[in-house]
């Protein structure tokens, strides 16, 4: 079915093994086995209702909040079972979401920032403060709010406020950040501004991004992986998949056979 | 940032959401405790009456030798201010409903929500005050009784604290109705009021219906202003201008005088099953309806 | 044109029926506020009841309805809220949830004398605490119970569930999401459920009539297991057991206790049109 992606000697971030998802009755994720690797951006492409977001939301287990759900299949987050050998809050802290609104939650910018460090008992005034800023830093956000950190994060462009929920997830040390279609809402210029934080954080962190624009995919991420109706068809070099697809549909949905 | 919860963290925790689960059930414990209590006190009057006595006994004198414990009196006379409150209570109510969710302008209908709240916030107390002293000698006078303490007067004053219920929820449900129903009637040519009287009062059917049961339901249950008004006397009513007495104000009225344990207190606290058990039906129903309205959008 | 003309004479049928149905209340509150504002002095307010209730003031009786609004909250609030959370943040819909949902339905419909009757078997009886500011506030609390975890239910279910989904995804747990994102947006809305239950406690009378009122008692209470007097019983009692009292008194009574009630309304009005306003998400 997929053609096999551990290739790579280095041992995968994040690896999927026979993952299936069902809501009820109705298989939303079919048999996905895929390794994410250290520090790439791995993107994530497909029509609607391909199984992406799911994909996004079992691997930091925010799915388990959805009703009538059914998991089977390994996931491992640097080896370690995620649904037994890690306590969820922790692996919620170490793989962090972003979503595709932005949700400032409705306080200022700094305790936004702050809010995740807080939960986890940081409540040194200077350590917090140090923390919002590497944040902002790493999100490349920290030029344009420095001076509003008291100001409503509501104030912020949708831009700004999707550079904001990065950080958020920057500020609990988060290792792999998943993006759920993060620029839908943003226009252009927003939308490069967020591309260009991701490819800086590329550095020191794992980032899979699920978009409906391929040509924001091949754009910035170093492999790209296409899903359809809950199949992983193939995932390769963003080079590669976008140029010699190796399987017709990846070549159909590329040429907008799917819309 | 790994180990993030302190142990007395999860302590804390552990013990709110225990706290939390516990009180979730606190609601079905007090229903049952209610109702198990009333039994308990209540069902003890049988040893004095039989059932169909207690029911269907005509005469309610408590404190005669040998006692007379028959409801029948004042089962009729709930009935009697009942069916007047709803016969004024459901035409009035409704039409306010339609009006305020249908015709009037935004402002006004603002005001005329908070009119209506300000109905409910009224102390029934106080509604009995004002039917005693301003409503009764109206009734008096116009009827030409020797009393204005009658069903008719309670009916009235009952009637408009039926409204807070039956207008707020009926409204909801017309609201409640898709408004492509609408702009589909008025697309084919209706006027507002034929789109309103012919799709949407139809569509809305089931809620209207709840929120008249639940406006009875609200009139069955009121004690004070109904003890201070229908003139508490416990004779089988054959006209509205009457005075009779309820059940809920039988209660309240006795309840003070009697000794714990006697036939008397027990056969008030059957008069509170009873009431239990009516409030139980309707509200039970009326949810049933509210639910199918609710599946129906 | 005559389905036009028809219509409007609908509409201003209607329109009269919806007056029919609100003016009664503001005449009401103009019969009392014009027939008692007479007799209201300082001395109405600040001093107790003498000659068998017809003269001097009402203050017993105001601050009793004080310590019962106060008291009925200590319980149903936590209770209530809780008891909400339950139902909106950990309960999935299962039959349960359905039977605590129509239990609530059900307490919201008992009538107040029932209550009365519950009180009288439960808390003055059985826990013996006897009549007593106790037993009526456990009544009322009761009473209270159902439209406080009504509202608190709607309000923290338009908290938006992004906004769980966030803190969750930070690694927060269940109850810090609740701590520290749901229940702070929640609460306006909370608080108007509760403030609207507060005015209901001061008002009501049945439930308190066998658990905690003294019909007339000239001093303050001194601990949660006194007795003590009540606007609405005291209202009660001078206009049906206690002769030869001045009309002007009775308004007065009604008057002041009227106040009581409304303001608190008011206040859960304002707090609710405020809330709609500033509503960001």
């Amino acid at each position: 079915m997929v053609a096999p992606n551990t290739g790579d000697s280095t041992p995968a971030k994040v690896a999927t093994r026979d993952l299936s998802v069902w809501y009820d009755d109705e298989q939303a994720l079919k048999s996905i086995s895929l390794d994410i690797r250290h520090n790439e951006l791995l993107g994530i492409i497909g029509p609607a209702n391909s199984g992406k977001t799911t994909f996004l939301r079992t691997l930091n287990r925010l799915i388990d909040r959805t009703p009538g759900i059914r998991v089977s299949g390994q996931v491992r987050l640097d080896g370690r079972d995620i649904f037994q050998d890690i306590p969820v809050e922790e692996l919620r802290t170490r793989v962090g979401m972003v979503f595709a609104l932005p949700v400032p939650l409705p306080m200022s910018v700094f305790d936004n920032v702050a809010y995740g460090p807080r939960r986890h008992g940081i409540g040194n005034r200077k350590a917090l403060a140090e923390l919002v800023e590497e944040s902002l830093w790493a999100a490349s956000l920290w030029d344009e709010v420095k001076d509003r950190l008291d100001e409503p994060a509501m104030n912020l462009s949708g831009g700004q406020q999707q550079r904001l929920c990065i950080a958020r997830a920057l500020a609990v040390q988060a290792e792999v950040i998943l993006l759920d279609e993060p620029c839908s809402g943003l226009d252009p210029v927003s939308t490069s501004m967020v591309e260009d934080a991701l490819v800086g954080l590329k550095e020191n962190h794992t980032i899979v991004l699920v978009t409906n624009v391929i040509a924001q995919a091949a754009r910035i991420s170093d492999r790209t992986a296409f899903f359809l109706m809950g199949e992983l068809i193939e995932v390769d070099g963003a080079d590669k998949l976008f140029t010699l697809p190796a399987d017709e549909r990846t070549a159909g949905y590329i040429e907008g056979r799917y819309g | 940032m790994r180990t993030t919860t302190t142990p007395l963290q999860r302590i804390w925790e552990f013990f709110v959401e225990k706290l939390i689960f516990l009180s979730g059930f606190t609601a079905i414990i007090f229903v049952v405790l209610l109702f198990l209590f009333l039994l308990k006190e209540g069902l003890a009057v049988f040893k004095t009456v039989s059932p169909q006595e207690f029911i269907a006994g005509k005469s309610w004198y408590p404190i005669s030798k040998p006692p007379q414990f028959g409801i029948l009196p004042l089962i009729l006379g709930s009935l009697a201010v009942t069916i007047g409150a709803a016969a004024i209570a459901v035409p009035f109510g409704v039409a306010s409903a339609v009006y305020i969710a249908e015709v009037a302008p935004p402002r006004l209908k603002e005001y005329l929500k908070v009119g209506i709240e300000l109905i409910a916030a009224i102390p029934s107390v106080v509604i009995g005050f004002i039917g005693m002293v301003a409503l009764a000698p109206i009734v008096a006078n116009v009827f030409d009784l020797p009393t204005g303490l009658t069903a008719l007067s309670a009916s009235l004053m009952l009637a408009l604290m039926a409204m807070p219920t039956t207008v707020s929820i009926a409204e909801d449900a017309i609201s409640g109705v898709p408004r492509e129903y609408k702009e589909a009637a008025l697309a084919l040519g209706a006027t507002h009021w034929q789109a309103i009287y012919r799709v949407i009062l139809r569509a809305a059917a089931p809620g209207i219906l709840a929120a008249v049961m639940l406006g009875i339901g609200r009139v069955i249950g009121e004690t004070m202003a109904v003890m201070m008004i229908t003139g508490n006397s416990a004779q089988i009513p054959h006209t509205l201008l009457q005075p009779v007495r309820t059940l809920t104000a039988t209660i309240a009225a006795e309840m003070g005088e009697t000794m714990r344990g006697s036939p008397h207190y027990t056969a008030l606290f059957a008069i509170g099953i009873v009431l239990f058990l009516i409030t139980f039906i309707v509200n039970f129903t009326a949810d049933l309806f509210l639910r199918r309205a609710e599946a129906r959008r | 044109m005559n389905a036009q003309r028809s219509e409007k004479l609908t509409f201003a049928l209607l329109l009269a029926a919806t007056i029919i149905v609100v003016l009664p209340v503001l005449v009401i509150i103009g019969i009392v506020i014009k027939n008692g504002v007479g007799a209201i002095t300082w001395e109405f307010i600040s001093t107790a009841p003498r000659d068998g209730m017809r003269a001097g003031g009402i203050l017993p009786a105001i601050v009793g309805t004080f310590c019962l609004m106060i008291g009925a909250m200590l319980f149903a609030v936590p209770l209530g809220v809780f008891s909400a959370i339950y139902l909106n943040e950990y309960a999935g819909d299962n039959l349960l949830t359905r039977l605590i949902r129509l239990a609530i339905i059900n307490l919201a419909g008992v009538p107040s004398v029932v209550y009365g009757l519950f009180g009288l078997g439960v808390f003055v009886m059985f826990f013996k605490f006897g009549t007593s500011i106790l037993a009526g506030a456990m009544t009322l609390s009761i009473m209270n119970l159902p439209v406080i975890i009504t509202a608190s239910r709607e309000a923290l279910s338009n908290v938006p569930q992004s906004f769980r989904e966030v803190s969750l995804s930070l690694g927060a747990t269940r109850w810090q999401t609740i701590r520290h994102v749901v229940l702070p947006n929640a609460l306006p809305g909370i608080l108007t459920g509760i403030i609207l239950e507060v005015g209901r406690a001061g008002g009501e009378t049945a439930p308190i009539l066998f658990t905690v009122a003294a019909f007339s008692l000239p001093f303050l209470p001194h601990s949660v297991f006194d007795q003590c007097m009540a606007l609405p019983t005291h209202l009660y009692a001078i206009s049906t057991q206690v002769p030869n009292i001045g009309l002007d008194v009775r308004y007065a009574t009604a008057m002041v206790l009227l106040a009581v009630v409304l303001i608190v309304n008011f206040f859960s009005i304002m707090l609710r049109m405020r809330l709609r306003r500033r509503r960001q998400w």
